[in-house]
């Protein structure tokens, strides 16, 4: 099973550890593992922002990298979301295309909905002992179903205590140049999310999308809590954050 | 409309912020999920398609259905008049006023009436209008819009209302809610019986049978449409729907989705004028469609706006509304399906910030009962800004340099290195920047877990598949 891994453009710069450790699992699961070098970006940050045509140059240029691949999986939902969901949409008056969009969409997985629907990783490599509660980032869940799959991969380690939070569902205010055009109503979302995950009582916060967990860690931090990490859930599975 | 600069007022309003809290907390929303649970979370979903097929149905040949209902309701001695504008909708209002030499009117909760302004008009033109839903009957005293198209005055304490009510009703100040309803009924009785005019919304009209609907909870709007003598019922045109069938699945829907009722206290078919022998009802009655910009959205990006039943359930679900509340949007309908009626009804150009103003999480399109595609029509309404250059230089600059950059590997590697080195350094050793030069608007709120300051790419490209040693831990793993 040859699997490309769309890395995504903020964990490039921002986090390259949750690239290595979706490595492992994906491997662990025993995909041969594909890492096209010359992938960017989905295309996303356009396509919110109103400029289709660059989010169709950038979405022509994933469909070209990824054409030798049984399955593409990202270890973000808001980017296999924009890949499966709208990108029909951006290729729809380009006929001549449609087939390739469809076979892409068709194949492209967010991370633990790949590992645990598809590929179905039954040991978890890593290791992880604490309490943790989980963000339920808004693409993921909304766009491709992402609820029990990261749930299901954590409750297989056996150090990892869930705590729900409430509201898990709740939008933790990034949305992406939102969070720059109206930053203070952004915080102000996200000190709602802070205050959910301090009441679960976990340790860390675990979840599925960068974006987020900039957002979350950012806020959590600036209003003074060094206590509780803020973990891609590839992190915890992998085991390459210290418990 | 300034929507970030009343935003901003929005979040440092102390008593704002309480009220909303308390909405959030135990408000509408939470209530929606224990109907729709009750109801069945499938069957609610076969539900909602068949709403939006209702609607879609409905829009597809309007003209046609708007035909019928006029015949109907003419057929049944209602006078059904047009009106283009909301202006042109508060001059008809004041023609049939002078007709029937009125002087005061009672007013059920309408929207539309918010739209044209038709307080103010009829004021100024010597008709009393009174308010006597509660929500709006507080607001109208406090000189204020609603913030909620189904609860207006959710943006207001208890204690501020109490105060409006012992000022207003010049009577000792209460603070019991069961108290203060019952002094606010008392007072709108008198109102009730010395109206001649009855004004009321139409959250329906039904094509095949001539008739308006109201679907309420107080009870007043029972006696708006029947106590006066005359009753005008005034609405958006695209509010006709086919047949009493597709009301009753249509009814499924709208209350559930507002405020996690099974079925209103209240809901109210009106069909033409009292009849002899009727023991009750108005001598006259008119049906006011009015357009103000909803034909404009046939056929275009934003049709399927159209299908709106102004449940509410979009805003009670959005965490910006939830943050800022309803005034922030600036006019008369706030949240999600404001920022796209605003939008589209005054101009984009006019309410430029409305569709930026959403995190596109979603939360709005899964609960909408007739399926609007919420996050869509406003990405779509960004994409009309981008097209009609309406951007800030600065911002389409940025996006333009970010795609043009991305679209070149070699290109971007190079530049995601540099600036993951810059931002390794200004990070030091926190592993977390406070503050960053161009980039305010996220520093000033939160601070930004630096990388560590090689990209993925470079770190992969130079060990393959096995992490480098130092990129393991996260960025900036608690200490």
């Amino acid at each position: 099973m040859r699997v490309g891994l769309f890395v995504t453009c903020l964990v490039d710069l921002m986090r390259p550890s949750i690239g290595f450790a979706a490595i492992k699992l994906l491997e662990a699961a025993g995909c041969e593992v594909h890492v096209p070098a010359t992938q960017t970006c989905c295309g996303q940050p356009g396509y919110n922002a109103g400029d289709r045509a660059a989010a169709r140059a950038l979405a022509a240029k994933v469909l070209d990298e990824f054409d030798g691949c049984d399955y593409v999986v990202a270890p973000s939902g808001s980017c296999a979301g924009m890949i499966r969901t709208h990108y029909p949409g951006l290729f729809r008056d380009e006929a001549h295309l449609a087939v390739r969009v469809e076979r892409l969409c068709a194949r492209t997985y967010e991370l633990t909905d790949f590992l645990a629907s598809v590929a179905g990783l039954e040991a978890v490599p890593g290791t992880y002992t604490g309490t943790v509660t989980y963000h339920d980032s808004c693409s993921g869940l909304r766009e491709l179903g992402v609820k029990r799959q990261p749930r299901a991969l954590l409750a297989r380690m056996s150090g990892v205590e869930l705590r729900e939070m409430p509201d898990c569902e709740q939008c933790c205010g990034f949305g992406g140049t939102f969070a720059v055009k109206f930053g203070a109503v952004s915080a102000a979302i996200a000190d709602r999310k802070c205050e959910a995950i301090e009441a679960s009582g976990a340790r860390a916060v675990v979840l599925g999308d960068l974006g987020c967990m900039l957002n979350i860690e950012g806020r959590l931090r600036r209003r003074g809590n060094e206590a509780i990490a803020v973990l891609h859930v590839a992190e915890v599975l992998a085991g390459s954050v210290r418990s | 409309m300034h929507f970030k600069a009343s935003a901003g007022g929005a979040l440092g309003d102390a008593v704002l912020q309480a009220n909303l809290a308390r909405f959030g907390a135990s408000g509408f929303a939470l209530a929606r999920a224990r109907a729709v649970e009750a109801y069945g979370a499938a069957e609610f979903e076969r539900l909602r398609t068949a709403g939006a097929e209702i609607r879609d149905r409905a829009l597809a040949t309007l003209d046609a259905y708007i035909e019928r209902f006029e015949r109907e309701a003419a057929a049944r001695g209602a006078t059904v008049l047009f009106a283009e504008t909301g202006a042109e909708a508060c001059e008809l209002v004041l023609e049939v006023c002078r007709r029937h030499g009125l002087k005061k009117a009672i007013k059920s909760k309408s929207m539309l009436s918010e739209e044209a302004g038709l307080n103010e008009a009829l004021a100024a033109a010597g008709v009393e209008p009174v308010e006597t839903d509660l929500g709006e009957y507080i607001i109208q005293l406090a000189g204020e819009p609603p913030s909620h198209i189904i609860a207006p005055a959710v943006h207001k304490s208890k204690d501020a209302v109490a105060d409006l009510f012992a000022a207003h009703h010049r009577s000792p100040r209460k603070t019991d809610i069961g108290e203060m309803t019952r002094e606010a009924r008392a007072v709108l009785r008198g109102h009730f019986v010395s109206a001649d005019l009855g004004i009321s919304g139409g959250n329906f009209l039904i094509a095949e049978t001539g008739s308006g609907v109201i679907v309420t909870n107080e009870g007043n709007g029972r006696m708006v449409t029947t106590l006066p003598r005359v009753h005008v019922c005034i609405t958006g045109i695209e509010k006709v729907i086919p047949t009493l069938e597709d009301f009753a699945t249509l009814l499924r829907l709208l209350p559930r989705s507002a405020t996690g009722q099974a079925i209103s206290n209240y809901v109210s078919l009106f069909t033409g004028p009292r009849r002899a022998g009727d023991r009750d009802g108005p001598e006259h009655m008119y049906f006011i469609l009015v357009d103000a910009g909803r034909t404009n959205l046939v056929g275009g990006d934003m049709q399927a706006m159209l299908r709106c039943i102004r449940c509410g359930a979009c805003m009670n679900h959005c965490p910006v509304y939830r943050t800022v509340g309803g005034h922030a949007y600036g006019w008369v309908y706030p949240g999600p399906m404001g920022a796209i009626l605003t939008p589209s009804y005054v101009g984009l150009e006019n309410a430029l910030e409305l569709p930026q103003a959403a995190t596109l999480c979603n939360q709005c399109g899964v609960v909408c009962p007739v399926r609007i595609p919420l996050p869509d029509l406003l990405r779509q309404l960004r994409e009309q800004e981008v097209e009609r250059r309406l951007r800030p230089r600065g911002e389409m600059l940025a996006l333009r340099a970010w795609s043009w950059v991305a679209q070149r590997p070699r290109l971007y590697a190079l530049a995601t290195r540099w600036v993951a080195r810059v931002l390794r350094v200004v990070g030091g050793g926190s592993g977390r920047i406070r503050r960053l030069p161009g980039a305010s608007g996220w520093t000033r709120e939160r601070d930004l877990p630096a990388p560590r300051g090689a990209t993925f790419r470079d770190l992969y490209r130079r060990t393959g598949a096995r992490p480098a040693p130092n990129a393991q831990p996260g960025a900036s793993a608690p200490r």
